[in-house]
């Protein structure tokens, strides 16, 4: 499979009046065509902001992006001007966000939001583009779809809403879907309809897709690669399986740990918590940005330094990590003396 | 009522104290119409006839999905918002019927954390102002006695009693859930209302304040009633967990035999929802999806309450009335025709 995307040493920067806030500091990595990427993260790790900086979202000023290339099947978006950026937001890259109440218009029919995309990108007559929509509210499973175009969003439930953000959405059959928290504010029914549906979409379409969240879980269930972001950094990344079963980075284990299992016996003592708070994003990041929580696994390096992703050398191919430390080797040697000590 | 078959097999197996007894709890908001003259013409059946124990010192989960009614059972239960019916005894005395003085004097004893750490914060007052504040309401302690306390109480919940007179907005979420567990804590309770203290804070700070209740609740021998959506974290930190769907408990039980043994379809679904993070277990997970949204609770559905989304639906779960709890295996409530 080709490359479809390619982001190469991202830097976003706001600068506000209470300073200089550093949301994204160096992201580069390649998405697949076809591939399913997670991206995690806490608020403030920046995995919002550098998907809105790729699309040129982001308001400027404040924002700005410092520096990077976006190589979208061979052209850099951030060379695009306002107008050839429109017509590949929406038509070769969409984009769905947390919140389907404020990103839906509350005065126009949701047939109207559907059908704009389809006539600007498309070139649909009106009737072509109402038939197109009709059968996009059927894919996305909302009954009686002929009907349901004429009415406003608050006719539809939180549910329904997402669904119709994702027909917006796939409405042009995107080559690359970018999921920001789609499904953050819904239940977990809910959640579990639309994820769902979107993995029968995105094998139907073949599509790529980012999907951004801070659920390990959701990620767990529909990514092939997940990327840690930790301060507007990647801390680690790498195919979904490797990572979860043998994390490099100190945070993505400190993350890994403090999560009970629905599916894991309870009452079991306390959980392992990761002290400290995130970091404050107007400080200029030095070093392992991670480093002032992790006392267990940092050297002296870590605050002087910032380590390089790079590939880690006894994992499969692809599987990265920023770390000065060898995660596993230190675990082993606490294990050791974890031992000793209990006799 | 099946209830009470319920809760005396239960005590005589443990034998122990009940703190608080909810039985057939309302809550109705009234629906209304017209501009200057309000009729009625309707009601949300927010909490319908809901019944439940609470023992000294455990911690009983309330779960369920948005719009279920967990928030205002817990809010109802502190008269917070007073019952539509049904009784509320709180350490032995029945709360629906005390007024003014009298509830005040038994609040001390029962207080709430909220889930906006943000909203539930007054950003005009110091952190030491928030936190003495019931003390002064309840008049206990001087000033100087005051500061004292208040300080104690700060260190007790992980902040630097140096940050009394700091604001809210100079605090993370975090550190503002600790001044809000602070101010819970500042008359001595001994039964906490915690509505959804964890959701709005970031995963890596999530742990610290759960670590931080059950630290609290050992050191204290504090009751709580978490609600709470997110299932993983109730399994952790519950020893027991109701179910609530449209206004109704569907099922009760102690927390690992709910979780490992879900008698209620709905139970079922929303436990095989909760992603798991291991991608190995995600892979071969068999998931209940439900159809639709729940209904609203202004017009609830004929029948059984959960017929419209529910998998396994018989005939008569459209005609008999809706089904009461029973115990099932000791200590162990399911309420589904299916089932019993």
């Amino acid at each position: 499979m080709g490359v479809l995307l390619e982001v190469k040493d991202l830097v976003t920067r706001f600068y506000t009046q209470e300073g200089i806030v550093y949301a994204v500091n160096g992201v580069s990595y390649t998405l697949n065509e076809g591939e399913t990427l997670g991206i995690v993260g806490e608020s403030g790790s920046g995995k919002s902001v550098h998907a809105l900086s790729m699309l040129g979202l982001i308001p400027m000023p404040p924002g700005k992006i410092e520096n990077g290339e976006v190589i979208f099947q061979g052209r850099d978006l951030l060379k695009l001007s306002k107008d050839e950026m429109r017509l590949v937001r929406g038509a070769e890259i969409a984009m769905i966000f947390q919140d389907p109440m404020t990103s839906l218009n509350p005065v126009l029919t949701i047939g109207t939001q559907l059908t704009e995309g389809l006539k600007l990108h498309l070139g649909m007559n009106q009737a072509q583009a109402e038939r197109r929509a009709a059968e996009l509210l059927d894919m996305v499973g909302i009954p009686d779809a002929r009907k349901r175009l004429n009415n406003y969003p608050h006719q539809f439930s939180g549910g329904m809403r997402q669904r119709v953000m994702i027909a917006i959405g796939l409405s042009c059959n995107p080559k690359l879907l970018i999921a920001d928290e789609p499904t953050t504010a819904l239940d977990v029914t809910i959640q579990a309809q639309i994820l769902e549906l979107v993995k029968r979409l995105r094998d139907e379409l073949k599509m790529a897709m980012i999907w951004i969240t801070h659920d390990l879980g959701v990620v767990a269930g529909i990514a092939d690669t997940i990327q840690v972001m930790y301060a507007g950094q990647i801390m680690e990344r790498g195919p979904i399986k490797a990572v979860f079963e043998s994390p490099r980075s100190a945070y993505t284990l400190g993350l890994l740990n403090s999560l009970p299992r629905v599916d894991a016996e309870g009452g079991g003592g306390r959980l392992t918590q990761i002290e400290g708070s995130p970091p404050d994003m107007r400080i200029k990041p030095v070093g392992d940005p991670f480093a002032p929580r992790n006392p267990l696994y940092r050297t002296e390096r870590c605050f002087t330094e910032t380590p390089p992703l790079h590939q880690v050398a006894d994992s499969v191919p692809g599987h990265m990590v920023a770390a000065w430390y060898d995660l596993p080797a230190l675990r082993k040697q606490h294990e050791m003396e974890k031992m000793k000590h209990g006799n | 009522m099946e209830i009470k078959t319920a809760t005396s097999t239960q005590e005589t197996s443990q034998q122990r104290e009940v703190i608080l007894r909810v039985r057939g709890l309302k809550k109705y908001f009234p629906i209304t119409s017209g501009i200057i003259v309000q009729r009625q013409v309707g009601a949300v059946k927010a909490v319908d006839s809901v019944d439940f124990d609470v023992y000294k010192g455990e911690t009983l989960g309330l779960v369920g999905e948005s719009g279920c009614g967990k928030s205002t059972t817990g809010r109802t239960v502190l008269q917070l918002y007073r019952p539509t019916a049904g009784s509320v005894q709180f350490e032995g005395e029945e709360l629906t019927t005390l007024r003014g003085d009298e509830l005040r004097r038994i609040r001390r004893r029962m207080q709430i954390i909220f889930q906006d750490p943000f909203a539930s914060l007054n950003p005009r007052m110091t952190v030491g102002n928030i936190v003495s504040e019931p003390l002064v309401i309840h008049n206990v302690m001087n000033k100087k006695e005051r500061k004292e306390y208040v300080e104690e109480l700060l260190v007790k919940v992980g902040l630097n009693p140096f940050y009394i007179n700091r604001y809210p907005h100079e605090f993370s979420g975090g550190q503002r859930q600790r001044i809000g567990i602070a101010r819970a804590l500042a008359l001595n309770p001994s039964f906490i209302v915690a509505d959804e203290p964890i959701s709005a804070l970031d995963v890596s700070i999530q742990a610290q304040v759960v670590n931080l209740l059950e630290d609290l609740q050992k050191e204290l021998n504090l009751t709580y009633l978490f609600i709470a959506h997110d299932l993983s974290m109730v399994r952790h930190i519950c020893d027991r967990v109701a179910v609530m769907y449209l206004g109704k408990i569907v099922e009760l039980g102690p927390t690992n035999l709910v979780y490992d043994n879900p008698l209620h379809p709905y139970t079922q679904s929303l436990l095989s929802a909760v992603p798991v993070p291991d991608p190995s277990v995600e892979e071969t997970r068999q998931r209940i999806i439900l159809r639709g949204d729940v209904p609203s609770p202004a017009n609830p559905p004929k029948g059984c309450n959960f017929n419209t989304r529910c998998p396994v639906a018989m005939d008569y779960c459209y005609h008999e009335p809706d089904p009461e709890l029973v115990e099932i295996e000791p200590g162990h409530f399911v309420a589904c025709h299916r089932v019993t």
